[in-house]
């Protein structure tokens, strides 16, 4: 019988208890961030977005072969000898015609690999999140500034600098024989 | 006359001069309209204030978005989306009494607005055996639950509707002794009746009176009567996590929506019955507050009993069966007995 009775008072008490807590969460301002309305700063190291400051790249490929993934595809052209593409901002020579620098973000797996071999620092990522397309293909972004005319010329004028070379390679290899 | 007719004879003068049969039929036709119209929007609003209740409880938002001012119409939204949506009835279904659950539901759900005092001259039938009727109407719900749960050809419908059916039966009779203390006190049925023997201030209402034998009949109804429309901690019947959704699983679109519109009705009828019952129906709390018209008080009343059940709700899990069984026929139910017998005893010796 004490037990019974026991049993309704802790029921009671409990319930009570319980509506106590749910009713100053009532009052406690809410935890909710109303996205598209308002939105949290990320950190700024967050790995969102991969972003190259093309200006700064010297060709070296060196976060292409860092990439686990193989999301990066670069493509060079040597410069000419008598040819100045300038320095990047750390004061290192530009040797190379970047005519391709594609990421594909959806590929890429946000290792942050990447950015650490690059000795210019002009690969890195980016706090940005919201670059969600209905296309797959529109994630592959092109960093490259060459427009296809001056690409084409620019391959053009490598083919010809290959071709002239192996031309006097020919020309030298009879004089090795004899 | 029926206290109806004669509200309306007062705002409409020229009524008098139709016919006797079309004044009345338009009379009941005009409030069935009103009372229909009460119910859909009460429930509308209900819905988004248990949305938003519970969502703050958790310390969320809730809706925001839909009507601009806290997501106001996104109940009117999602009724809609309700209407428009495809008709499904199961290949196995028996289909006259599937189709007919929603209506029957909802029906008994309106019906208790026959007899609820809204104020001194409106109530749509002041039955000299309102409480009775009350009684004998709100149990009719769970014919339909049952005939929507067994209609569905489907376990986990038919296991909600057992359920109901089980629940219900237990918790009319505590439902009914604490009401019958509430007679014993007011010496009558009538819904008017009881309320016009708490006039007075708040003190006299029936809650405070024979204090506390009468609170603790107001707690045990109030349990029952959560139990009664199927609300947690006592929601076995659509027990989400175990049923699906219990007795209207298979159900979708509008027939959904009736069974969501009588769960909310229902919420306001239970907590207007023990409005009239217990905290004084129409009747302000204070002499001097009475330049108020009655309605605002029984509606204000009756709210924050909703609001006390959506707060229970998002408070206590759900009982486990026996947990249900043991609470109505060991607890309520002897509790109540012991208080049928306090409260007579005294009332004749104080008589």
């Amino acid at each position: 019988m004490r037990e019974y009775f026991k049993n309704i008072y802790e029921a009671v008490a409990t319930i009570l208890v319980g509506m106590w807590v749910t009713l100053r969460h009532l009052f406690v301002p809410a935890v909710t961030v109303q996205y598209p309305h308002e939105r949290e700063e990320l950190p700024p190291r967050s790995r969102m977005q991969l972003y190259v400051n093309i200006d700064d790249c010297i060709g070296c490929r060196q976060c292409e072969r860092a990439c686990p993934v193989d999301c990066i595809e670069i493509d060079l052209i040597k410069a000419g000898k008598d040819e100045d593409l300038g320095l990047t901002s750390n004061g290192k020579k530009k040797p190379f015609h970047v005519i391709r620098f594609d990421i594909d973000m959806a590929k890429c797996c946000f290792c942050n690999l990447c950015t650490f071999p690059c000795p210019t620092e002009c690969i890195y990522m980016t706090p940005n999140f919201e670059y969600a397309t209905e296309d797959r293909t529109n994630l592959n972004y092109h960093f490259a500034n060459y427009t296809p005319e001056q690409i084409e010329e620019l391959v053009k004028r490598e083919e010809e600098r290959k071709a002239a070379l192996a031309k006097a390679k020919e020309a030298k290899k009879p004089d090795q024989n004899a | 006359m029926e206290p109806l007719l004669k509200f309306a004879l007062d705002l409409i003068p020229g009524l008098s001069q139709l016919p006797h049969w079309l004044f009345v039929t338009l009379v009941a036709l005009v409030a069935a309209a009103v009372l229909f119209g009460f119910a859909s929007v009460f429930s509308l609003f209900a819905i988004w204030l248990e949305r938003k209740v519970s969502a703050h409880m958790q310390d969320r938002l809730g809706p925001m978005e839909i009507g601009g001012w806290h997501g106001w119409a996104q109940t009117i939204a999602d009724a809609l989306k309700l209407l428009m949506k495809e008709d499904i009835i199961p290949k196995e279904a028996d289909r006259p009494l599937f189709k007919m659950a929603p209506a029957i539901v909802f029906a008994a759900a309106l019906a208790s607005f026959a007899v609820i005092p809204w104020s001194r001259s409106f109530i749509p039938s002041d039955m000299n055996v309102g409480l009775l009727y009350i009684l004998s109407v709100s149990s009719l719900g769970v014919i339909a639950i049952l005939m929507g749960g067994w209609a569905s050809n489907n376990k986990w419908s038919l296991y909600g509707a057992m359920r109901s059916v089980s629940q219900i039966i237990s918790y009319e009779i505590p439902i009914s002794l604490s009401l019958i203390t509430v007679v014993l006190i007011s010496g009558t049925l009538s819904m008017q009746g009881i309320v016009h023997g708490q006039e007075g201030n708040l003190l006299s209402w029936n809650i405070f009176r024979y204090f506390p034998f009468m609170f603790v009949a107001f707690v045990i109804y109030f349990i029952a009567s959560l139990a009664e429309v199927n609300r947690t901690p006592f929601d076995l019947p659509e027990a989400e996590s175990e049923l699906v959704a219990g007795f209207h699983t298979e159900y979708s679109g509008m027939r959904f929506a009736f069974f969501f519109l009588a769960e909310y009705t229902n919420m306001f009828i239970v907590s207007a019955i023990s409005t009239v019952a217990f905290l004084g129906g129409w009747l302000p709390p204070f002499e001097f507050l009475s330049f108020i018209p009655g309605p605002f008080w029984l509606f204000g009343k009756a709210l924050f009993l909703v609001f006390v059940q959506m707060w229970l709700r998002w408070t206590l899990p759900r009982l486990r069966v026996d947990q249900l069984m043991y609470t109505s026929w060991k607890v309520l139910t002897p509790f109540s007995f012991a208080l049928i017998l306090i409260v007579s005893f005294w009332r004749v010796l104080t008589l």
